[in-house]
């Protein structure tokens, strides 16, 4: 039984949403795939050029630059990430005192703003005068030109990511930890396993999901990097070397105003994610069947 | 000895982690010749007060810092209403299309903000809207992964509970705002965190929304100090300082939902 008065009930609770949603975001989407297609700089007429921006990207060698980059960051980022907030989780996972303390330490990085954050560790990688390459000095290593060198530049910006994201990865792997039945470790104990042996055989396997979950959210985070890149290189690093693919959109839409051809670089950047989310989405559908 | 090594590392990665933000406060305190010493001094030889007060002098930081409030308040606030009224309606209500018209939500949850950034320019400067706090806030006013939350949250409460309140002769509203309100409070905190420091920390979007310094929020705001005083390290460190105190402070109030609501919400990023 429907109800007639439920039926405008429900489009006046849900107009605010869906108008919105509507203007803002699916118009605009659809707007954006159509403008893929014209040459347009926002101030003259816009051309129609069919899929000549999309054979474009085929040929820009800057865009398979910013792709390369995006990858390099991704590849630069996670598998490391990962590894230390698992270490990290596992540490803090067990009956330890200043729990708190850890955790507001591991965490901070994580709520400020990247602007922010960003423009210390500028001041930190400043060649002559910072701090990283004084510290690094008593372990013997000379001068890097970090934000200036095309082989350091991308380097530094994954350490100011790792440093940033650890702690979210760490709350993440600390609920994956906790959700682990505890009769798996009574088990193994009784096995006569040790630490690492218990680690290898129960902790990481069935922490793996969780593993493939951050992996998932990491690599689609990486498709959207854009401040720390704009902060740390504002112009996309010596020889372009930190140009990741939002940076380079931002690039062409707000400095070339190729807005066609920008939209074309959107679409691609739509499709990598879209098919990451829907792996993820999958993958959590099982996940969480897998529970029980 | 194994507690020994945990505490070990556990403390020099704590070090490693608090170790800019030390660097950034107390160079923030170190007189302009101090911050150029080779090697680094450790401690600011004086607590120069100064430099924060040229920092709120080189740049209106109480004004984008007035933005950055207003337009995350008001965009919370939205994004708690919309996603409580529309989150009911996919709960609670019967009307054709439903679940289409929620799958349709579902999957705009796809469309990555960076897509829309042109055309949302190119409409916004049209409407006469560049450059306004409209363009800020309204276009952010919705969140799906909110109005998911709030319709997981209405659908796990009771059935009889919404009986009795409609054989009281209770209006959707009325419940709403009676019942799902009150009992729905941490479903709701977590949809305000997440968009309090989504709306506090995001940059691209205020960035190209906004062409005036009047309009900047404290994010851009940094951006455009950062390329202006770029070797000023001391005024730079002691911006950043003012620019990060506020979410410091709401962290140590509510440091158990900020964690909590990542735990558990940490879906969305």
């Amino acid at each position: 039984m429907r109800r007639p008065a439920e039926t405008s009930t429900a489009v006046f609770f849900l107009l605010p949403a869906f108008a919105v949603i509507f203007l803002f975001h699916v118009i605009p989407a659809i707007y954006a795939w159509y403008i893929s297609f014209f040459k347009f700089d926002n101030l003259s007429p816009m051309i129609f050029t069919g899929f000549s921006n999309y054979a474009r990207l085929l040929r820009d060698e800057m865009f398979w630059k910013a792709l390369f980059n995006t990858f390099y960051f991704a590849l630069g980022t996670i598998p490391l990430s990962i590894l230390i907030s698992v270490f990290i989780a596992v540490l803090l996972n067990q009956k330890i005192r200043g729990l708190s303390f850890f955790r507001t330490a591991y965490f901070l990085p994580v709520i400020t703003s990247m602007n922010a954050v960003a423009m210390v560790w500028l001041w930190i990688f400043q060649p002559d005068i910072g701090l990283l390459n004084y510290l690094l000095g008593f372990f013997g290593v000379s001068r890097i030109n970090w934000l200036m060198d095309p082989v350091w530049a991308m380097p530094a910006v994954i350490m100011v990511s790792i440093w940033k994201n650890i702690g979210y990865n760490i709350i993440i792997f600390l609920v994956g930890l906790q959700s682990i039945p505890g009769e798996y470790y009574e088990a193994a104990q009784l096995d006569g396993a040790g630490e690492v042996q218990t680690f290898r055989n129960v902790t990481w396997p069935l922490l793996m999901p969780t593993i493939f979950f951050v992996t998932l959210i990491s690599l689609i985070n990486s498709f959207h990097t854009f401040t720390q890149i704009y902060m740390l290189t504002p112009d996309g690093g010596p020889l372009k070397s930190t140009s990741v693919i939002v940076f380079y959109l931002y690039e062409n839409a707000f400095k070339n105003f190729d807005m066609g051809y920008a939209s074309a670089i959107s679409f691609v950047v739509f499709l990598i994610t879209f098919i990451l989310t829907v792996l993820q989405n999958k993958f959590w559908g099982r996940n969480i069947h897998y529970g029980n | 000895m194994k507690r020994f090594l945990t505490y070990a590392i556990l403390i020099i990665g704590a070090i490693i982690m608090l170790l800019p933000f030390y660097w950034m406060v107390s160079t923030s305190f170190k007189a302009p010749q101090e911050v150029l010493s080779v090697p680094p001094k450790w401690f600011p030889s004086a607590l120069n007060f100064s430099n924060y007060l040229n920092a709120m002098k080189s740049a209106p930081f109480g004004m984008f810092f007035f933005n950055s409030v207003l337009v995350a308040l008001i965009n919370t606030a939205l994004q708690i209403i919309t996603a409580a009224l529309a989150g009911y309606a996919f709960a609670r209500l019967d009307f054709r299309f439903k679940n289409a018209l929620f799958l349709f939500f579902l999957g705009t949850m796809m469309i990555p903000m960076e897509v829309i950034l042109v055309p949302n320019y190119m409409l916004l400067k049209y409407l006469g809207m560049h450059n306004t706090y409209f363009a800020l806030i309204i276009p952010w006013a919705a969140s799906v992964f909110g109005i998911f939350l709030v319709r997981q949250f209405v659908l796990s409460l009771p059935k009889e509970l919404f009986e009795s309140a409609e054989i009281d002769g209770c209006t959707h509203w009325q419940i709403l705002w009676k019942i799902v309100f009150p009992s729905a409070k941490p479903v709701f905190i977590s949809v305000g965190i997440f968009s309090l420091i989504g709306s506090w920390n995001s940059f691209l979007w205020p960035l190209i929304m906004t062409d005036s310094e009047s309009m900047r929020t404290i994010p851009v705001g940094l951006a455009y100090f950062t390329a202006e005083f770029s070797t000023r390290y001391h005024l730079m460190m002691a911006a950043a300082v003012l620019s990060i105190l506020p979410i410091i402070l709401i962290y140590f109030f509510a440091q158990k939902q900020f964690v909590e609501g990542i735990a558990t919400s940490g879906i969305k990023n």
